[in-house]
């Protein structure tokens, strides 16, 4: 299916009005230059985003000409230092662009998140300083694209397990195992891949397309993210030369601190989907008549659109809060799984009476809301699930590890 | 080539418009502004020219200390510098006599302006400056290219379109169409922060213009709508309710 994106953005022009809702002010806790990435963020996704958005969810196609312009917007590694072609900025900016993002669509925030947080940043972490100065420039314009490569057929929420292995076999280094469910693997031209070493130890390696071996088949038939490429990674004996390993890092910490970034990219991206589906509903429920009145007179449909300001309003301050300790390099995992799982179960709900609210129009493609609702799936499952961070909670506060 | 443009701060367009002081002030409490959006297209086409041709660009706003934000935008966007000529201005000629002030020491290929701010819509200023400058004036303009010493120009004018070749240095104010707006970027946006903003003083006593009163539009009535099966309908209650036939 090829779609006419000039044709798109000429017919829907202008139509996307977009206004976040800051009932608390929180804005007042901006920076001026937080709010102007805010909003050049915002005006791209109106441009860019919001008249193709539909037909590429519709049609199962993700958008590969949009790639250069969340390049130059800044959206690859926004929180990568500028001297690797990063924005340089803080984290609290990092969440506003990902909230921006994902109130267009989660799919390509997803695809954003992916690329900063999952390959510019173990890269960039854990990386050489050669392989830093090579992948992450081109990482930043969108010259390449990577993807990361953690969850397996056999091995989603249990990582551990992991059977990809990567052998020292006659002083080469054989990759051998699949992953599955990974963004970004159809069209990546570099995999982030988590191994277990000779030692049994989580290890790091850049794989490149074109190596002898890697195969990249795509997922079909998803119901959600449907504008974002989803695949398989597999390898068959790929010999990932050495200067490919990440040198920095050993052991399961390596893709956790990696999915930390991503995860509280995703508590604020959450908001956005919220926001989204409520602005919707407040306009609907008041252009929408019944019984000779419009339905947002009615107490019921009050409740909700009420209820969907008090969480994303909460949502908006715990994301402040946790932005603020992130810039001072103070949040703790556990407080970033709070987030992620309380925000996207918030986004979700809010996206579930969002459609309520819009009646029979809620589970079209005229109104964004069961687009929000169908991608949130995925969100609250991938970067560990709801219940995965409830149980790392659960450890927090008790001690105990009630994993297995 | 070294281009100026003058950027208004307007109120963004979803604001709710309030006056003060017996209706004779805008209320500017809780107010976000914005570059007036045919600035924006002025400054989007004077760094696609200075990319082309070389060059940079400046930027210049009349307004007190709160007006920076848009400045930094401006900045963000991809102008080389800026000046804020610190006054409140009252009228157009008020603007044009503060930039033409502070532009004295300057010299400018090309000067752009809007063809008009979007909150007063008085449309003057870039004829006024001319003016002042002794330039010629391509007015509202929807495409400019510059070719050797001159700037070749197409202008909105009744009923039409006018393509006209005008020496450098001159004055040129953007209509839409120009070009699409440059949204800033992350890069931009960063480098912003470290930018020249010069600030100069514009201390002309100036009272020509005195505001009487502001009065907001009439709200807009009930809509009654008509089935179109009963178009009879309308003529009835055009005769009967409005008395119009
Ligand atoms: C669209 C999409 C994109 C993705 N992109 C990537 C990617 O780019 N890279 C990548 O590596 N992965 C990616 N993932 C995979 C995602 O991270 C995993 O799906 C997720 O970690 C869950 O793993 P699983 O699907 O195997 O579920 P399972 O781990 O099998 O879990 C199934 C259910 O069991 C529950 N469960 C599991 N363990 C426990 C326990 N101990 N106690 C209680 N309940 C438990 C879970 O909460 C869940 O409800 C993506 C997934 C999707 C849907």
């Amino acid at each position: 299916m090829t779609l006419d994106f000039n044709a798109l953005k000429e017919e829907k022009k202008g139509q996307d009005t977009f206004q976040h809702p800051d009932f608390y002010a929180v804005d007042d806790l901006l920076t001026e230059e937080h709010k102007l990435i805010r909003d050049s963020v915002r005006d791209w996704v109106k441009r860019e985003i919001s008249p193709i958005i539909e037909a590429c969810c519709q049609e199962a196609v993700f958008p590969h000409h949009i790639i250069k312009g969340l390049g130059e917007v800044g959206c690859f590694g926004p929180q990568i230092p500028a001297e690797y072609g990063g924005g340089g900025l803080d984290y609290i900016s990092y969440g506003l662009a990902m909230q921006e993002l994902e109130r267009g669509d989660s799919g390509i925030r997803s695809t954003a998140s992916v690329q900063g947080s999952l390959v510019m940043y173990p890269i960039y972490k854990f990386g050489s300083e050669e392989q830093k100065r090579k992948y992450l420039p081109k990482l930043a314009t969108g010259e390449y694209m990577g993807c990361f490569g953690l969850t397996e057929p056999d091995h989603g929420s249990d990582p551990g397990g992991m059977r990809t292995t990567l052998k020292n076999i006659n002083g080469k280094y054989i990759l051998n195992g699949s992953k599955m469910w990974i963004s970004n693997a159809p069209f990546a031209d570099i995999a982030v891949v988590w191994a277990k070493a000779d030692d049994g130890k989580v290890i790091g390696v850049i794989a490149e397309r074109g190596m002898k071996g890697f195969t990249t088949p795509e997922t079909h038939n998803k119901w959600s993210l449907r504008a974002s490429a989803t695949g398989e990674l597999v390898f068959d004996n790929v010999e990932i030369p050495e200067e490919n390993i990440l040198p920095g890092v050993r052991g399961l910490k390596g893709p956790l601190t990696c999915l930390n970034s991503a995860r509280y990219g995703i508590s604020w991206g959450a908001i956005g989907a919220a926001m989204d589906c409520y602005e919707s509903a407040v306009k609907y429920s008041k252009q929408r008549h019944q019984f000779g009145k419009p339905i947002g007179s009615f107490q019921l449909q009050q409740k909700k659109l009420a209820e969907m300001l008090t969480e994303i309003t909460k949502a908006q301050l715990l994301c402040w809060r946790l932005g603020t300790l992130m810039n001072d390099g103070k949040a703790t995992p556990a407080q970033i799984s709070l987030a992620k799982r309380n925000n996207v179960a918030m986004a979700l709900n809010i996206a579930r009476e969002a459609r309520q609210i819009h009646g029979a129009m809620g589970i079209t493609g005229e109104y964004p809301i069961m687009r929000h609702m169908a991608n949130l799936e995925s969100v609250i499952t991938y970067e560990g699930t709801h219940d995965i961070h409830l149980l790392i909670l659960g450890m927090e506060i008790t001690g105990e590890n009630a994993f297995a | 080539m070294n281009i100026l443009v003058c950027v208004s701060p307007v109120p963004d367009t979803t604001t709710k418009i309030t006056f003060v002081d017996n209706n004779t002030k805008f209320n500017t409490e809780g107010v976000q502004f914005i570059i007036n959006p045919y600035d924006e297209l002025a400054l989007t086409r004077a760094l696609e020219l200075t990319e082309k041709h070389g060059g940079e660009v400046t930027v210049i706003t009349v307004g007190t200390a709160g007006t920076e934000p848009v400045i930094r935008k401006a900045l963000a966007i991809g102008a080389a510098k800026a000046i804020r000529v610190n006054c409140d201005p009252v009228d157009s000629l008020h603007t044009a006599q503060a930039i033409h002030s502070a532009i004295s020491n300057e010299s400018f290929d090309l000067i752009f302006t809007g063809r008009e701010s979007i909150d007063y819509n008085s449309g003057q200023v870039a004829g006024l400056l001319a003016e002042l400058l002794g330039m010629g004036l391509l007015n509202i303009v929807t495409s400019i290219e510059v070719e050797g010493s001159d700037v070749i120009a197409t202008r909105d004018i009744d009923g039409g379109k006018e393509k006209v070749s005008h020496p450098l240095p001159c004055v040129a104010s953007a209509q839409k169409d120009l070009c699409e707006p440059r949204i800033p970027n992350m890069r931009g946006i960063m480098q912003a922060r470290t930018k020249q903003l010069n600030v100069v003083e514009y201390a002309d006593a100036y009272n020509d213009t005195e505001y009487l009163s502001y009065d907001l539009p009439p709200a807009k009535g009930a809509v009654k709508l008509i089935d179109p099966a009963n178009a009879g309908e309308l003529i009835d209650l055009l005769r009967s309710e409005k008395k119009l036939i």
